[in-house]
């Protein structure tokens, strides 16, 4: 849970290379490495391997079948599901971006269940980054379909210039409140599991007795498989709501809260 | 009381109030969501659809809660 500059494996623990920290104006940046930063490159070269794979196997054949097949139901239940009802046929277009998005933080959070591994996704910057790509798409979405001049007069809520003082400022936190909302959510999301796992193995230590044991090796057993389901509803939720925040700056006309559910 | 037990105490509580506030809107939003099911069960995976991301937005202003309580108890 806690970030830190070693890696452990079976056997022994190597230590992270220290990078001089950066100077930025009065800022000072540390880009060393650390644990969760490794285990954020490492998804993204699985993330890479496995759909490459995957894109080359399914070209060979028109049928799918194995490994190609299981990656196939995905980005077909993404489309169907996610892209296609909140955005329409303009969702498709953006479909790639949802589709790394959703794989990249699913092979994240389930990095927290394998021994060893660090969740990356329970670190609030790794969340946060995610979130500011997830705003900038939003944004992009919206002035693309709408237009720049569309776009600000939005902004204004479409009313009376009276109002102007009160609609813009509630309207542009808005914009903002959205992102930070999706990077709070996976963050506590993905630390509120472990923090459980943590006082469950604590009670151990607490009490000093060996009959707590199998109770709280059981529970254990039972949070982790709900983690296993949790990483993935979050991967799904981050994605989905991105979608339906992309989807809200398509509609040309209404504004939030009118999902295009015929598809 | 001294202030650190003041914000142990205002932790504990509001945390609590919060799972009380979170409990009933996601409880309600499932058993709406059971009723469409049952009515018109060909609209399952549009209510379902709909049921996750308003339970997910519920969540995330909890979050929010949660945090300022976590805040508070670890302020001392």
């Amino acid at each position: 849970m806690r970030n830190s500059s070693e890696i452990e494996f079976p056997g022994g623990h190597l230590e992270l290379p220290h990078l001089p920290p950066l100077h930025l104006g009065g800022l000072t940046i540390d880009l060393s490495i650390t644990k969760h930063v490794f285990f954020m490159l490492l998804s993204a070269l699985i993330l890479v391997i496995v759909a490459v794979y995957a894109a080359r196997k399914n070209r060979r054949s028109s049928v799918p079948t194995g490994f190609g097949n299981l990656v196939e139901i995905f980005v077909v239940f993404m489309r169907d599901e996610i892209a296609l009802p909140t955005m329409g046929k303009a969702g498709l277009r953006y479909l790639p971006y949802l589709l790394t998005t959703f794989f990249f933080i699913l092979i994240m959070n389930l990095f927290g269940l394998v021994p060893y591994g660090a969740t990356a996704t329970s670190n609030v910057s790794v969340t946060a980054a995610l979130a500011f790509i997830a705003f900038v798409m939003i944004q992009v979405t919206a002035i693309r379909a709408q237009g720049l001049k569309r776009y600000f007069a939005h902004l204004t809520g479409g009313l009376h210039w009276m109002f102007w003082p009160i609609m813009i400022p509630v309207e542009v936190l808005g914009l903002f409140t959205k992102p930070f909302a999706l990077c709070m959510r996976l963050f506590a999301n993905m630390n509120g599991g472990h923090i459980v796992l943590l006082a469950l193995i604590g009670l151990i230590f607490l009490f000093r007795s060996l009959i707590m044991a199998p109770v709280s090796v059981l529970f254990s057993v039972g949070i982790s498989a709900l983690e296993i389901f949790v990483a993935v509803l979050q991967a799904y939720i981050f994605t989905i709501l991105t979608a339906l925040f992309m989807g809200f700056g398509l509609q040309p006309e209404g504004h939030e809260g009118e999902i295009d559910q015929a598809h | 009381m001294e202030a650190n037990a003041m914000a142990y105490l205002a932790a504990g509580i509001g945390s609590g109030l919060v799972i009380i506030g979170a409990g009933l809107g996601i409880g309600k939003l499932a058993a709406a969501t059971m009723d469409a099911t049952g009515r018109q069960p060909e609209a399952a995976g549009q209510a379902r659809t709909s049921m996750i991301i308003s339970a997910a937005l519920i969540e995330g202003v909890t979050f929010f809660a949660l945090a300022i309580c976590i805040i508070l108890a670890t302020k001392g």
